[in-house]
């Protein structure tokens, strides 16, 4: 895309914003790698803010199939409060393999099930990427290398269609998370620790969510 | 193509073929050409070398199409491996002007089950290329 196309998309954003309904709730998409604690995170804001959860976690991989979106979930920060729809995906990947699941107790059939689902969960994802959010929250598991290239092609997308992006380093309740490597992986933008497990440091990430999305 | 193969011979291959494609290749092709391209040859168990990769909308659609094709009997998906993209990298008025996107840079993308990540930094991937 040159320059023109690039003007033009800029003039389209700039038009859309101006006639913007600004009650309308900016819509949120908590993207990472599978595992990476993204339904714990969707579910502690939405517990936090609306007393319900999102959807069930697990520690099997691929456990949110579907993205779901929990609506109009309003976030109180110095008086004042941001509302934002809040839209929890399936991990990210390249690669499913039923066999995976095979190794969490399940028969064949329902593992190439999950592995369908799985792949259909992932493509809806992108697909929510490129048409339906407005901002980001990238989760990543802080006690895996983040260098990985599901993270650098995603963490690129986001950029390339000019989303603001807050990078959540998770799981920092565990012995070996190492929030230092996450951000030295995307120095371009802020890291913010978290345990959504535990709930520790959330008072800083509705700061930030508050000052990113508001 | 500019493409190199290890197999020889007749019959059933017994190396793994890597088709190394240019820039000038993929120049001119739409985003879906570009993605057929490199799944048709990865779903054929080859590795695939693009001296320039994609774009952020292009990795993102080729990601989405993967996806659909994945099939519990065969296909498992892909292994995609590229460098980070440059903070140097061309950004000038002239170059994207000319609808030059920092694209440029070294991708390589096989079948998930053949190519494994070994190392990777900002200027060198290794990886283990192994036969079906």
């Amino acid at each position: 895309m040159g320059l023109f196309a690039d003007l033009r998309d800029s003039v389209s954003r700039v038009t859309a914003s101006l006639f913007a309904d600004d009650s309308e709730p900016k819509r949120i998409g908590i993207y990472g790698p599978p595992n990476a604690g993204k339904t714990t995170l969707a579910n502690r804001i939405a517990r936090d803010w609306t007393g319900d959860a999102v959807g069930p976690e697990s520690h099997i991989p691929h456990e949110t199939r579907r993205a779901r979106r929990k609506e109009n979930v309003e976030i109180e920060r110095n008086g004042k409060t941001v509302t934002i729809d809040i839209v929890d995906t399936p991990g990210v990947t390249t690669k499913v393999d039923y066999s995976q699941f095979l190794d969490h107790d399940m028969e064949k059939d329902e593992a190439v099930r999950r592995s369908r689902e799985a792949t259909e969960g992932v493509a809806e994802a992108m697909h929510w990427l490129r048409e339906d959010v407005d901002g980001v929250i990238y989760v990543l598991d802080a006690t895996n290398d983040p260098f990985t290239q599901v993270n650098t092609m995603l963490i690129g997308i986001i950029e390339s269609r000019d989303l603001p992006v807050l990078i959540l380093a998770n799981k920092t309740d565990l012995d070996d998370a190492n929030i230092q490597r996450v951000s030295n992986a995307f120095p371009q933008h802020e890291t913010i620790p978290l345990s959504a497990l535990e709930g520790e440091n959330m008072d800083e990430v509705y700061d930030k969510i508050a000052a990113y999305f508001g | 193509m500019p493409e190199t193969t290890s197999s020889s011979g007749d019959g059933p291959q017994d190396g793994v073929q890597v088709d190394l494609i240019s820039t000038e290749r993929m120049n001119g092709k739409t985003s879906m050409e570009k993605i057929r391209l490199i799944l048709d040859s990865v779903r054929e168990g080859d590795i695939v070398v693009l001296e320039s990769g994609l774009t952020p909308d292009e990795e993102s659609k080729l990601i989405e199409v993967t996806m659909s094709e994945i099939n519990p009997d065969g296909f498992s998906g892909i292994e995609i491996e590229s460098f980070p993209q440059s903070e140097t990298s061309n950004t000038t008025l002239l170059g994207r002007l000319m609808g030059a996107q920092e694209t440029s840079k070294l991708t390589v993308i096989g079948p998930a089950n053949q190519i494994q990540s070994l190392h990777k930094d900002e200027t060198l991937i290794s990886a283990l290329i192994s036969r079906q």
